[in-house]
């Protein structure tokens, strides 16, 4: 299947789920051949073999320590929390993104655009800004995390809740209205950051940029439960949502309440995009980075397929970018700014490419 | 593309009152807003901390600060009000403006080349390289907006935010990989405070644009009808939106290098106009700038007063009122179920 006939979308996933003959014999699997199945498990494996790969170097290469010091263990600890928050980023915006596409059956728009990042980052910076440098460098406690998740969670819901219920809901429309409020608390951030001395500026970007140094083993606890049951649970709603991205009106025929469904599936993003958030800091672009390599590479539409492949990618395109640049180009801050401009620029070729929206 | 909403208004004939009813600009409430524009611009001139009547060089501040400033405010205005406006005929989507669309990012992103390139550049250098970029990143939006099919006029906002955001995300690259981030963060802060005499007299370019949009406006308006019929009534529509962008991108361009970003003043003027006075485009036009003008002020006059002596950027304020007017004007229109 080549790039083009992948986008066209739903038009194509309709056709997928259908059961279909082949050769006589009555097909009804995600995919179209046991040739292509091969390949995806072939490519998975692969994938995820990569993504082992490079945790495993990034946990043991160049130690300074020897093998037998006692000193290797914490030196491997202190490394095992940037990888597990390197697992917990791809497993959020893998799922988050892969979930939000289908449920707005739409193959170009992440998550991120409903102002996480802008919440986050009046959070961060309105704590500077009203208690100082002292206050903000203390402000990283589980306290805080669980404080900032909260708050996203429930923007969140607030907006799913007066947006898509009742009689004109709209799913375009919340959309909208998310990016702009975004828009607007970020203006209202962008003045108190103009405020603020050039060393606080500093200490603050430095949160605001999305890293997985910015990550805290302490908050894992919390964290790492939460995810990991959003995940399943989306995990199981996946037959739902290969009905739910047919779209609206589809979803209703096929006997699928379509409204309550989306706002669960929303809910759950809303979940995984805020912890990521407030984890690791905003990744706009590495979901949609993720989720259309893994349309290409799942050749499948059947969520049970799509989530274990863009968890796969996601995962291995963030521990290889790490290990390149960190070991070998000895430059680990820029990490996600490279990931999202290399998701950027994808996401603008893709843009280009599309037929219709 | 489909078809546009005020298209379907305009033919019907009971829906709109015959053109020359409506011909006449110097209306009474016309010169009644141009009053009130002149008034704010009065205010604005003695707004501020200095004191001009007690001190001994009370005037020469006046003619060095207030005056150009509120020029430039008004110009500003205008500017941002009829791109805004223009943008959103050629595109036939009400959404549309620099904001949204990414222009401004665009701009930004020039500047900061600019910046790279040349060290130290000069205002001209500055405001070439944002002009080239924002006719280029408009250029690419209405290219992409002539592709596709689109279900809902919803999205091409989204789309568009979503390229602002890419660009940005590349300005962000470039400013972190080579340490210019505070540039970047102050430049996007649009304000009227550094204006002063000597340093914005590039804006009256904006004067030069609202003419050739005056006097294009009948051609534009046929340009807003789609291409198609456009080209039915015998105008060359590649053309006309080459040219329409250029005028936008000159005076997006121009702002940007001069004040900064002014976001949200081009969707918020149209729509207020639109709804108070109906699709009629060519007499909205002077309306558009007026409001345009008399909305930046009033927005300035508050940025000066809120925190005194001090002030605060007007784009902080455009940025916040701007947010809220826009999710009104969304809510009303999914009210009228016209979405």
């Amino acid at each position: 299947m080549s790039v083009l006939d992948s986008e066209l979308g739903t038009d194509r996933s309709e056709a997928d789920a259908a059961p279909r003959t082949r050769s006589g014999r009555r097909y009804a699997g995600a995919f179209r051949s046991a040739k292509e199945a091969r390949r995806y498990w072939m490519l998975l494996a692969v994938l995820l073999a990569l993504g082992i790969v490079a945790s495993i170097g990034l946990l043991l290469y160049n130690n300074p320590v020897p093998v037998d010091s006692p000193s290797f263990i914490p030196v491997v600890k202190r490394r095992l929390t940037a990888v597990i928050s390197m697992l917990i980023a791809a497993l959020c915006h893998s799922f988050a993104t892969v979930t939000f596409q289908s449920v707005t059956s739409n193959r170009i728009i992440t998550p991120s655009l409903l102002g996480y990042e802008a919440l986050y980052s009046v959070i961060n910076t309105s704590t500077l800004y009203f208690f100082g440098a002292t206050a903000f460098v203390s402000f990283i406690g589980m306290g805080s995390f669980l404080l900032q998740m909260a708050l996203m969670i429930a923007v969140s819901l607030v907006l799913y809740g007066w947006l898509l219920t009742g009689k004109y809901g709209n799913l375009h429309l919340m959309l909208l209205i998310g990016i702009i409020i975004g828009a607007g608390l970020n203006s209202v951030s962008g003045f108190m950051r103009r405020l603020l001395a050039p060393s606080e500026f500093d200490l603050l970007q430095s949160r605001l940029i999305g890293s997985v140094t910015n990550a805290k083993a302490e908050y894992f606890p919390i964290a790492v439960p939460i995810v990991v049951a959003a995940v399943f649970l989306l995990f199981l709603f996946s037959r739902k949502l290969n009905v739910l991205s047919l779209g609206k009106d589809t979803a209703t025929t096929f006997g699928v309440n379509y409204r309550t469904n989306i706002i669960c599936a929303l809910v759950l993003v809303a979940v995984l995009m805020s912890v990521s958030t407030s984890l690791i800091g905003p990744l706009t672009f590495f979901g949609f980075l993720v989720a259309m390599l893994s349309y290409q590479a799942a050749q499948t539409h059947d969520h049970r397929y799509v989530f274990p492949m863009a968890f796969a990618i996601g995962y291995a395109i963030l521990t290889g970018a790490y290990f390149i640049l960190y070991h070998m180009l000895n430059s680990a801050t820029v990490v996600s700014v490279v990931i999202e401009l290399v998701g950027g620029i994808v996401f603008l070729t893709v843009l280009l490419r599309k037929r219709s929206l | 593309m489909p078809v546009p909403r005020n298209v379907s208004a305009e033919v019907g004939i009971a829906s709109q009152p015959p053109l020359s009813a409506r011909r006449t600009i110097w209306t009474v409430p016309f010169i009644a807003a141009i009053l009130a524009v002149i008034a704010l611009g009065v205010v604005s001139l003695f707004t501020g901390v200095y004191d001009i009547w007690g001190q001994e060089d009370g005037w020469d501040m006046f003619f060095i600060t207030r005056v150009p400033r509120t020029v430039a405010l008004m110009l500003t205005g205008a500017a941002m009000a009829m791109t805004g406006f223009i943008m959103q005929l050629m595109s036939q989507n009400k959404m549309v403006e620099p904001t949204t669309i990414g222009t401004t990012e665009w701009a930004g992103l020039g500047l900061l080349a600019v910046y790279l390139l040349i060290p130290g550049p000069t205002l001209v250098m500055r405001m070439t390289g944002a002009i080239a970029f924002s006719f280029v990143g408009t250029m690419v939006f209405f290219l992409f907006l002539r592709r596709v099919r689109l279900r809902s006029s919803l999205i091409v906002p989204i789309i568009g935010l979503m390229l602002g955001s890419v660009v940005s995300a590349l300005s962000t690259f470039m400013a972190l990989f080579f340490r210019m981030s505070q540039v970047v963060e102050n430049w996007f802060i649009g304000s009227f405070a550094p204006v002063q005499a000597g340093r914005y007299e590039f804006l009256w370019i904006i004067v030069i644009i609202t003419v050739l949009i005056f006097l294009y406006a009948n051609k534009l308006t046929l340009a807003g009808l789609g291409e198609d019929v456009a080209t039915a009534l015998g105008v060359n529509y590649n053309r006309l939106i080459l040219f329409a962008n250029a005028l936008v991108a000159a005076a997006v361009g121009i702002v940007a290098a001069v004040i900064g970003n002014i976001p949200f003043l081009g969707l918020i003027v149209p729509n207020i106009v639109s709804m108070a006075r109906g699709d009629d485009l060519r007499s909205n036009l002077p309306w558009v700038c007026v409001t345009g003008m008399g909305t930046i002020m009033l927005c300035d006059i508050i940025s000066r007063v809120i925190i005194m002596p001090f002030e605060v950027p007007v784009s902080l304020i455009l940025g916040t009122l701007g947010a809220v007017a826009f999710i009104l004007i969304l809510l009303r229109q999914r009210k009228m179920r016209r979405l």
